[in-house]
């Protein structure tokens, strides 16, 4: 199979407003991805499968990752003038990354025997804009799978025909895998309680009386 | 009652005497007919069980019946979800008295390895009335066996008169609990306060 720089080459020559990045790995298997712009995700997708070359018939996986809001800090080395001596000073940076979701699509070859390349689709924020287009026209096998990411995440596959909740019932509020979600508090119960669960289930001991002090 | 001696003595000389309510319990406690029902792993143990190695027919409890109107035990094999739960009590509620529950495995016990997941319900004790339950992840069929032998020692020593006879022998309460409904976030309501109270521990 061509490198993750072939392909990308070759999709933005196909498709000239094409945003393409290549995210880097550093766990030891290496495994890079395609980082698309979700204006012409599904385009690049359709590019990916078609292509005579790559072929990527069959989508094997689909995953949803939540990225919180993250603080950034950046140490920069500063001379200063301090009391007449030139000193150097840190000087530290912090900003703010805000969160978005993200779609990670693991996609094979059936008739090259090739893959996988790994493609990458994210959310302008987490909030509000949380659209992402549905690849499920062009692999029928991720109908399910983007359904399970928007119960999970809520991630709004435009064009998927029929995104209803999977796992969780439908009267169900709220998107459970989302780092920020905060479970019902049903800890009134925990024989061996420890860690954050000890936490939970103190709130819920009974408020012992204080021992009197005699003067 | 008759006297244990005499009735001892009476069986060496060919003669059985025996009362109602144990002749009763014997044909109730050797005829229980489970309701073919599995959640997770457990319903494997549970096959398992009912299978020829493990032969659940010895004790009379192999009749594995696929509606809930022909069965008189549930044996909750797995994991309960809070999206299947109201599922297990309408099932409940749709066998005949006398049913019993044997809660089988971690999970159905108390929640087991998912007890601080989001959708998972932390003991269906919590809204049906267990009479055993089974520790394992999973038990071993002949855990399962055993809480059978456990289920069919209680029905023989069941009284048929007085307040703690068999709820078909009592006109005055039905068997039916509150199915809960999906709420916005949990169960609601999340547990069923006259089956289940949160039981008070002492901590240091």
């Amino acid at each position: 199979m061509e490198t993750l720089e072939q392909i990308k080459a070759r999709i933005e020559a196909a498709l000239p407003s094409a945003k393409i990045d290549i995210v880097a790995n550093e766990c030891p298997a290496g495994e890079r991805s395609l980082l698309v712009d979700a204006a012409n995700g599904f385009l690049i997708a359709k590019f990916l499968r078609d292509d005579a070359q790559l072929k990527l018939d069959y989508c094997s996986n689909v995953t949803g990752v939540d990225w919180p809001d993250k603080e950034l800090t950046e140490k920069t080395r500063v001379k200063q003038v301090v009391d007449g001596v030139e000193k150097e000073v840190e000087e530290v940076n912090k900003t703010i990354r805000p969160g978005y979701l993200e779609v990670v699509y693991h996609l094979y070859s059936m008739a090259l025997k090739h893959g996988p390349v790994v493609l990458r689709l994210r959310t302008e924020n987490r909030a509000d804009q949380t659209h992402l287009p549905s690849l499920t026209p062009l692999w029928r096998g991720a109908e399910f799978q983007e359904r399970e990411v928007y119960d999970l995440y809520g991630v709004i596959f435009d064009g998927h025909p029929d995104l209803r909740r999977i796992l969780m019932w439908d009267e169900f509020v709220g998107f459970p895998m989302r780092r920020d979600y905060i479970a019902p508090d049903d800890f009134e119960y925990e024989p061996t309680p420890h860690d954050e669960v000890l936490v939970e289930a103190k709130k819920h001991y009974p408020v012992e009386p204080k021992a009197e002090v005699k003067v | 009652m008759i006297d244990e001696g005499l009735k001892s003595e009476l069986q060496k000389q060919g003669v059985y005497v025996t009362s109602l309510q144990e002749l009763y319990n014997w044909g109730r406690a050797n005829s229980v007919w489970p309701l073919t029902f599995g959640l997770a792993c457990c319903a494997i143990e549970m096959m398992a069980a009912s299978m020829s190695r493990f032969d659940l027919a010895r004790f009379g409890a192999e009749v594995f019946r696929p509606s809930p109107r022909q069965a008189d035990l549930m044996i909750v094999a797995g994991t309960v979800t809070k999206k299947m739960a109201p599922l297990v009590v309408r099932l409940y509620n749709q066998m005949p008295e006398p049913k019993y529950v044997i809660a089988m495995g971690a999970c159905a016990i108390s929640g087991g390895p998912f007890k601080q997941g989001y959708n998972v319900l932390k003991g269906i004790d919590r809204y049906l009335p267990v009479d055993v339950a089974i520790p394992g992840c999973p038990p071993r069929p002949e855990a399962l066996i055993h809480a059978i032998m456990t289920l069919q020692e209680k029905i023989r020593n069941q009284d048929l008169t007085g307040p703690n006879r068999p709820r078909h022998l009592n006109a005055e309460v039905d068997g039916e609990y509150p199915v809960p409904a999906y709420g916005e976030h949990d169960l609601e309501p999340p547990k069923n306060p006259e089956v289940w109270q949160p039981p008070i521990m002492t901590r240091k």
